[in-house]
């Protein structure tokens, strides 16, 4: 047999390719994260680019040591990764959480999975986590807004002191997030319409201009990244529109129930990370289910869990233990949901005969 | 102290009791009737390709474990599955069969003997007296008893040949 | 009932390929010059291999029977053109593998002279059974690339209720043109081709699907169509795989057809545009199929067009006809690009179902390296039998057939949807293709085996009685040499008679 004719039909392609679909999604990125980096100044454009080269490293580091191609770098995976760490990280977190955060989403998060499509949770959320859970003061340490060029920002040198030899952050700086204010002061038995109107301005949280991770501020520049993705057939509808409706239903019927107890659901809508976990994160075709009603599911799921995690959990902020925890169920619901073929019943059992009745009858197309 | 002594003590003699009945009404008789249900589920054409005088005892070294399922080249890949089934072992852990063979005779050397067509057991030679034999190779499980008592050495034993029919996309090389 | 209750989804999934298709549908069909030499296999068509009835050295003329259908599922084969046989062996193949298929090659005179022909008045007046087998000695195949044979169909549409016939025009392969020029060119031959199949069926009505990116031809049609009432033109819209028979019904029909059932079973046969004019040819003029209309594209032929080949004509021949190539093609196709299959040689020849043969230049097959699949379900919303490619093909690497079956490897219909977007260029088809061989592979073992212990019993049982018969025949002289008085032959000969006769039975049997 001639090598020419070595593989089979079709002879045609769309043109998409791994790389491109990546690469989209960190285009789509752009916007929040350079609002992000505006807003924080030096020190986030430091740990932005440490966090990234990290990944990057460790995945040519990964290829070599499992002898496959280095080229396999190129697909945009690790950096798409790298950046979507960088972004839910405290702005002014110390340079070594980001390499340890890179190291962590790609070593052990994926390549230790088998690599790229392997991983049944999602990376970035995974070393999230894990740095959360190992040092919780770098990760929580806050800090407010300082846009660039203004006169609280710090310089290129105070910056390079931030991120790489841990100086201190100026006191007039430090804050808590939104989220983390609301936890800390329910436990004093404050309600929380009284905490919301002191801490909560809903239209800068919208447009960004609070404290919080990095790119996770701005959710218009989010949902501006979130529309592109769209546009491009990127991701679909089913799980962020599931994830955000099934956490607006929620916080919806407590808050109704009981307003001093539980923050309303513009509230929980525009804090912390839940627009960008509904876009850019649960959204990962890798770790996310495959039909339409798994991915309802498992958005639905998300949501939820975020609301009990926020409200009755331990931590603050809950969109990555959500995810993870959907993550490991997405397998689950795969199976059970699969879409029905062409011709069988949803069973998957052939469809009946028609009978002479049926057969007969006229039928037309549908128009 | 002496309730637990007694009540251990009946414990022990009643699960002896019910192990001892145990023993006898679910012996397992002297044959195992598992090797009756391989054999039939065999080519029985006795062949003698897996190197057992015959499919009964291959289907005795199989239940005793002594060859793997692989053994029986005309029985392919389809026979290794169903034996994997009913003895409960993945059929993926099973190397792969040898390539059946089949006989191709001569027909420049063949004198018409009909020596193959009465060795053959599965009627796969047909002809006559003084006339040149031929193969059905659909018929032909490749047992060689044909080859072996050739007079001629006019028959052959070779992989079945590929056609339009039996040939299938490979597997794409590896990602 | 239940069925009836059940409201089912329009077609899913499908892609919007490149068509390609402006350059050939340009351009009238053109009649090709007579080749030397005409390369006929004699199996051109699904079923047994059909059986030459010609030897070498015949004289033989265009439309002559050479090679009889052996079954029912068969076709005859019929000399393309007028001239001599003069070989009956392997040539290459028109297929992926390269293997060899037997042929019969006829060496052409330039007369180009036809045989009788035996027209038929009106063939209306006709018994439907008497037309199919018309059909039948025609040689008619499926002319979409299907190539089962047409009056097998047709004579099925006979046992079972069919209410529509739905003639499919859509060609929703790149590049192929040939049904859209046929449509254009001999429509009024396609409309009377499919009242006479509507006739043989008695069949209520006749819908002719064509793709919207078709309009002269859907206007040509429509002409055509205008005095009978019952023949509708649907226009469809432009979607591959809208072509394939199941996706084409549930779009006309809004039914979808059982799982491992045909599409008479929800009461309509599909016979693709090039059928139905080869079935006209047959009835009315009774010309046997021995030509067709290829399409000639790709980016490395000069003039792409549409050609009426002759059978057996090698490809080479058509390429020549539209200008020749100007480059080397990096892939021959015959078919279309999305369903068709890898040529070896530009030797081939033209067969009964070739819709188009492809010079296809490397920019156009934009192959890179696969890489790790990512889940992005693109396949799954591709996929239009609603099927979950990228598992199935997981399972296919793994070589767990039972596992890739029980994803409804058996349901795929190959169309090459999902291999065409998945960003990580899996071949996802090759891995169907590769577990359906296997599958098929292991069935056809399976058989054999089967048949074998069968005989091997027979042929055991044959020898016991024999042995038995043998040894009664001994028990019976003993008995004759003890008796001196006078031998009770009659009664030894019946008991030998019975158990040979037994054996005679068995062995007819």
């Amino acid at each position: 047999m001639s090598n020419a004719t070595a593989y089979c039909s079709p002879f045609a392609h769309a043109g998409s390719s791994v790389s491109s679909i990546m690469l989209q999604v960190c285009f789509a990125l752009v916007p929040c994260t350079a609002f992000g980096l505006y807003l924080f100044g030096w020190p986030a454009i430091f740990l932005f680019l440490v966090t990234c080269l990290a990944a990057v490293v460790t995945e040519l580091l990964c290829l070599f040591l499992l002898k496959q191609p280095w080229y396999r770098v190129l697909d945009g995976s690790a950096l798409l990764t790298g950046w979507l760490i960088a972004i839910t990280l405290p702005p002014w977190a110390p340079w070594w959480i980001g390499v340890v955060g890179g190291f962590f989403a790609i070593a052990i998060g994926k390549q230790l999975y088998g690599g790229i499509g392997q991983n049944i949770f999602n990376p970035a959320m995974l070393a999230r986590t894990a740095l959360l859970i190992t040092f919780p003061l770098q990760m929580t340490s806050w800090v407010a807004p300082a846009p660039m060029g203004t006169a609280m920002a710090p310089g290129f040198q105070e910056a390079l002191g931030i991120t790489f030899l841990s100086a201190s952050v100026p006191d007039g700086l430090t804050g808590a997030t939104a989220l983390g204010h609301l936890k800390t002061s329910l436990t004093l038995e404050i309600p929380a319409t009284e905490i919301l109107a002191e801490n909560f301005v809903l239209w800068k949280s919208f447009l960004g201009l609070s404290a919080g991770s990095m790119g996770e501020t701005s959710e218009l520049l989010i949902l501006l990244g979130a529309a592109f993705l769209f546009w491009r057939g990127i991701i679909q509808w089913h799980i962020p529109v599931a994830m955000l409706a099934s956490l607006t239903l929620i916080s919806f019927i407590f808050n109704y129930s009981n307003e001093t107890s539980y923050a309303d659901f513009l509230f929980h809508l525009t804090s912390g990370g839940v627009l960008l976990g509904a876009f850019f994160i649960a959204t990962d075709p890798i770790t996310s289910p495959i039909s339409n009603l798994a991915k309802l599911i498992f958005g639905a799921g998300c949501g939820l869990l975020i609301y009990i995690i926020r409200t009755w959990g331990g931590f603050p902020e809950a969109v990555a233990f959500s995810v993870l925890f959907m993550n490991s169920f997405a397998p689950l619901i795969d199976r059970y949901c699969r879409p029905r073929v062409y011709g069988r019943l949803p069973g998957g059992k052939p469809l009946p005969q028609l009978s002479p009745v049926d057969l007969g009858r006229e039928v037309g197309r549908r128009r | 102290m002496v309730m637990a002594i007694l009540a251990i003590t009946a414990l022990g003699a009643g699960l002896g009791i019910l192990l001892g009945l145990a023993g006898k009404f679910f012996a397992v008789e002297e044959e195992n009737p598992l090797v009756k249900e391989i054999e039939a589920m065999m080519p029985g054409s006795q062949c003698g390709q897996c190197g057992f005088p015959g499919c009964a005892p291959a289907a005795k070294a199989v239940v005793d474990g002594e060859v793997g399922l692989n053994f029986c080249p005309p029985g392919g890949r389809a026979l290794v599955e169903d034996l994997a089934r009913i003895l409960d072992i993945d059929p993926g852990s099973v190397g792969e069969v040898a390539k059946p063979l089949v006989a191709n005779i001569n027909e420049s050397l063949c004198v018409g003997c009909t020596k193959c067509l009465k060795a053959c057991p599965t009627d796969a030679v047909v002809g006559a007296n003084g006339q040149i034999h031929a193969v059905l190779f659909d018929a032909c499980t490749g047992c060689k008893k044909c080859f072996d008592v050739c007079p001629e050495d006019c028959i052959s034993m070779d992989e079945e040949a590929e056609t339009l029919r039996s040939w299938h996309w490979p597997k794409p090389a590896a990602a | 009932m239940f069925h009836g209750l059940l409201k089912l989804p329009q077609v899913r999934g499908g892609v919007h390929p490149h068509g390609h298709k402006d350059r050939s549908a340009a351009l009238h069909i053109l009649k090709t010059e007579l080749p030397e030499k005409l390369y006929l296999p004699l199996r051109q068509h699904a079923g047994a291999e059909a059986i030459p009835i010609v030897k070498v050295g015949d004289k033989v003329l265009k439309g002559q029977l050479i090679a009889v259908a052996p079954s029912e599922v068969s076709a005859p084969v019929h000399a393309s053109s007028s001239g001599t046989v003069i070989e009956i062996g392997e040539i290459t193949a028109a297929h992926p593998s390269g293997l060899t298929s037997s042929a019969i090659i006829i060496q052409t005179d330039g007369e180009d002279r036809w045989i009788d022909l035996h027209k038929l008045e009106n063939p209306y007046e006709e018994e439907p059974l008497v037309l199919a087998n018309r059909v039948a000695e025609a040689g008619i195949v499926g002319m979409g690339g299907a190539i089962f044979p047409a009056a097998v169909k047709l004579k099925q549409g006979t046992k079972h209720e069919i209410k529509t016939v739905l003639v499919n025009g859509s060609e929703c392969e790149p590049y192929l043109t040939c049904d859209d020029r046929l449509m254009r060119e001999k429509a009024e031959e396609i409309i009377e081709g499919a009242r006479l199949i509507r006739h043989i069926l008695r069949a209520y009505r006749v819908v002719i699907a064509i793709e919207d990116n078709k309009p002269e031809a859907i206007a040509a049609m429509q002409a055509a169509a205008e005095a009978y009432g019952v023949i509708e033109v649907e226009v469809v819209p432009s979607r591959y795989p809208m072509g394939s028979a199941k996706q084409l019904i549930q779009e006309i029909t809004g039914r979808e057809v059982p799982a491992g059932g045909r599409s008479t079973s929800v009461g309509v046969l599909v016979h693709n545009v090039g059928t139905v004019y080869a079935i006209y040819e047959a009835l009315v003029y009774g010309k046997p199929l021995i030509s067709r209309v290829v399409t000639v594209a790709g980016a490395c032929v000069a003039r792409p067009r549409n050609v009426e080949a002759l059978n057996g004509t090698p490809i080479e021949h058509l390429f020549e006809a539209c200008g020749g190539l100007e480059s080397e093609p990096a892939k021959l196709v015959l078919g279309g690009p999305m369903m068709g299959i890898p040529l070896p040689s530009v030797d081939v020849p033209t067969i009964k179902g070739a819709t188009g043969v492809l010079a296809l230049a490397k920019k156009e097959i934009p192959r890179e390296e696969s890489s790790p699949c990512i889940r992005c379900a693109s396949c799954v919303e591709a996929c239009p039998m609603g099927l979950l490619p990228l598992e199935m093909a997981a399972r296919s690497r793994a070589e767990d057939l039972e596992g890739a079956s029980e994803y409804g490897l058996s349901d795929c219909i190959l169309c090459g949807s999902c291999s065409y977007v998945c960003p990580s260029h899996i071949p996802l088809v090759q891995y169907f293709q590769f577990a359906k061989g296997e599958l098929d592979t292991k069935r056809v073992a399976a058989r054999k085996m089967e048949y074998t212990v069968e005989l091997s019993l027979a042929k055991k049982a044959r020898i016991e009685a024999e042995k038995a018969a043998k040894a009664a025949e001994k028990a019976a002289k003993k008995a004759a040499r003890k008796k001196t008085v006078k031998p009770t032959k009659p009664a030894a000969v019946t008991q030998v008679a019975e158990p040979e006769s037994a054996e005679q039975q068995e062995e007819t049997a």
